[in-house]
């Protein structure tokens, strides 16, 4: 019992990275109409918003140290972040232990800015080409995004820490009378899952309880109906896109302390974010989210020993099996409307 | 000739002349010269060329005619590698029982594979061939490493039985052969400098990469062909007229699948090892790529596209910065600098860069690969016709598979 209950929430922090991807693949696909293999390359870009924040955060100029000696006898070099000239060694220090949660409000702009001109400047010429079209060049756009953080990151993964004041582990078992130490589990990962909630409830309110989100629903189902009746709904469209950026972006910082990331952790989470918005059902924002926790916590628990014990190397294909058995059982994916993507 | 018609038969004739002479084409520049680096005819890539060719027809077959795109052929050519490499650990080094297993197992691998992902069309069928993919190359990793070596992967050993060779007496030290024509053997032939190598192992994979550009040639002049065009323009309206379409687009799955089998067997046959990164979505990606590259549904795109890949892949990556700066030497400094610096983002490790640029382009401006390109700008320049014989060739080109959702 207590193994399953660690594993489930084991599974809670990947799920909750899936749920996010998939929620906005599937804000592009239920507006654009638009396939977007780029998702990924924006939530790379999101994580690496989180290292440049922490690099630029720890720019620091050389003074030598004639108190203090280096082991060959010379003056010592110490490297002082300008942070610390600015704002005083103490909140100068902070502000650089915090550059994660710091990178949430830098990451915004820049996803937003990166989320509005990709759609201005491509995909909005792909709206009425074939699905495979919009699959191949946007396919080719992570490739140029990734290639391009690449060049300025470097091949390796860069670890970026979450602030020491969330380093430690929270005894969720104890809090619910289970013996302690028995079901530990580091805060970060309970703060990702929080904030994923967050995100995704954001995002539902926005669609549910404001006049912007009214329209987009409505151009969702009827888009032409809404042009006539003489809203822009393009504009609108292009919002969501970045919002949709947005969330990808945000889901990328957060991410960033859990897994250091490198230039190709976005399509490693886009195959899988595919599969988890497919099994949702195109187009089901309710079934997105759903899917990716139940994906992220279906591999977690498969990965349990007692479980592979009896059947060997599930844990690396049971995303997969399901998404396989539910396609085949449930055509639509679990949440899916009728006529999204069927030909 | 062969049941082809006269421009089918040309065009035969010349990829025959291409391969046959691309120890020389691809070598147009002499030994020790500066520009050395961009020969491309050397054997591996040669093979490399071809095979990667035989692997994109194949594909093409698929997704060309019928307009499915999927996201798994790498597991087939994994699978077909895997058969292909037992065949030699056990029976013998002789690489035509290896191809010929390749083939057969991925076709039936891809049988199984097809017969559950066509249930689905449009992206639905992209990620279930992607999940089974997928799946295939974890499982090669983890669970199957008996018989698939996990992550070493597997090589012919001293220690294997392969018992035909034991029986006609050979010792275990034999390497992959046709009937004792060894694949890695080459004959170099030096003429004023210039360098050029002829190998065994290109010239059979070039032999069976004719073969099957003939026979796709025949299934995209066949009935079966045109059936699996009209799958690609309106599946619905063959099914309202009573055609049960699911038998033909089995069957092109199949084919493909055994296409890329075949490329499977091949690259064992040339260099005696496989890994199950051969099988990860990458390269089912790349072979997409390829494809679209070259111009989906064309004849001879597919065969460009790899080629052109796999050039940038083997040349481009190994232009790095000191070579640069050696080129451009003779500029003055700071432009220099400013030269090699921005060429240094596309060559050397950045090629992949530059892949997904010219990808970019093509797929925006020439949705018909540099074949449908070729066409349309050739078209447009001798204009014979009038405008609507040009609008009927972009027609052809894109015709769509889906309709956007609106």
């Amino acid at each position: 019992m207590e193994a399953i209950l660690l594993q489930i929430l084991n599974g809670l922090d990947k799920g909750s990275a899936y749920a996010l991807i998939a929620l906005g693949l599937t804000l592009i696909f239920g507006t654009l109409g638009v396939v977007n293999f780029a998702h990924g390359a924006l939530f790379m870009i999101g994580a690496f918003c989180a290292v440049m924040l922490s690099r630029i955060m720890n720019y620091s100029r050389v003074i030598i140290d004639e108190s203090r000696t280096d082991f060959l006898g010379n003056p010592l070099k110490v490297e002082v972040p300008y942070l610390h000239d600015w704002f005083g060694p103490e909140i100068g220090q902070t502000m650089i232990e915090w550059s994660v949660p710091l990178a949430i409000i830098f990451s915004i702009p820049v996803m937003w800015v990166v989320g509005y001109v990709m759609e201005r400047g491509l995909i909005r010429h792909f709206y009425k080409r074939p699905h495979a079209d919009q699959i191949l060049v946007t396919f080719g756009l992570a490739i140029v995004l990734q290639e391009i953080v690449k060049h300025f990151f470097g091949a390796n993964p860069i670890p970026t820490p979450a602030p020491p004041a969330f380093a430690g582990s929270f005894d969720v078992g104890a809090l619910i009378g289970f013996d302690p130490n028995v079901i530990i589990y580091p805060y970060w990962r309970l703060i990702y899952f929080a904030f994923a909630a967050l995100i995704i409830g954001a995002v539902f309110a926005f669609l549910q309880f404001t006049t912007f989100g009214l329209v987009v629903r409505a151009g969702m189902n009827d888009r032409e109906t809404v042009g006539l009746l003489g809203i822009d709904i393009d504009k609108r469209f292009t919002t969501m896109f970045a919002i949709a950026a947005c969330v990808a972006g945000l889901a990328g910082v957060m991410y960033a302390p859990i897994n250091a990331p490198n230039y190709h952790m976005g399509m490693d989470f886009l195959v899988l974010s595919f599969v988890v918005v497919v099994v949702g059902g195109m187009g089901s924002l309710g079934g997105a989210v759903l899917a990716g926790f139940l994906l992220g916590v279906l591999e977690s628990i498969a990965s349990m020993s007692q479980v592979i014990e009896y059947l060997p190397g599930i844990n690396q294909i049971v995303i997969y099996l399901v998404a396989i058995i539910i396609l085949l059982t449930r055509p639509r994916g679990l949440m899916g409307r009728k006529g999204v993507m069927e030909e | 000739m062969f049941g082809l018609n006269r421009g089918d038969t040309l065009l035969l004739l010349l990829v025959a002349i291409l391969t046959a002479l691309a120890p020389f084409l691809l070598n147009p520049f002499p030994e020790g010269s500066s520009l050395a680096q961009f020969n491309g005819g050397y054997p591996d890539l040669m093979q490399r060329f071809v095979i990667f060719g035989i692997f994109a027809i194949g594909f093409n077959i698929l997704f060309g005619l019928t307009g499915y795109l999927s996201f798994g052929h790498a597991a087939f050519l994994g699978v077909g590698s895997y058969a292909a490499i037992w065949m030699m650990k056990l029976l013998t080094m002789n690489v035509i029982p290896a191809i010929i297993l390749s083939v057969i197992v991925a076709g039936l691998f891809s049988l199984l594979v097809g017969y559950i992902s066509l249930r689905r069309s449009g992206i639905y069928f992209s990620i279930l061939t992607l999940a089974f993919a997928q799946m295939s190359y974890a499982l090669a990793y983890s669970v199957l490493t008996p018989i698939t070596g996990g992550e070493t992967g597997l090589q012919p050993k001293l220690s294997d039985p392969r018992v035909l060779d034991t029986m006609l007496g050979a010792d275990g030290t034999s390497r992959a052969n046709l009937f004792g024509l060894e694949m890695g053997q080459s004959w170099q032939m030096d003429w004023n400098g210039w360098v050029f190598t002829f190998n065994t192992g290109y010239y059979v994979a070039a032999f069976v990469m004719l073969i099957a550009f003939y026979l796709s040639i025949r299934i995209f002049r066949s009935p079966f062909g045109l059936m699996l065009r009209a799958v690609k323009t309106n599946q619905n309206r063959l099914n309202y007229t009573g055609v049960n379409t699911k038998p033909y687009t089995l069957a092109a799955f199949v084919i493909s699948g055994m296409y890329a089998g075949l490329a499977g067997g091949l690259l064992v046959a040339m260099d005696t090892q496989v890994g199950p990164e051969r099988m990860f979505w990458t390269a089912s990606g790349e072979v997409v790529l390829m494809t679209i590259l070259g111009g989906v549904g064309t004849l001879i795109g597919p065969v460009l596209g790899a080629g052109l890949i796999k050039y940038m892949e083997n040349i481009l990556s190994k232009i790095n910065e000191g070579l640069l700066e050696k080129w451009f030497a003779f500029m003055p400094e700071t432009a220099g600098d400013i030269v090699v610096t921005v060429l240094a983002l596309f060559t050397g490790k950045g090629w992949h860069l530059t892949l997904g640029l010219i990808f970019m382009l093509v797929v925006i401006f020439l949705p018909g690969g540099l074949v449908g390109g070729l066409i349309q700008g050739g078209r447009r320049m001798f204009r014979t016709g009038d405008r609507s014989a040009d609008r009927k060739v972009k027609s052809n080109q894109t015709p769509p598979t889906s309709t956007p959702v609106e």
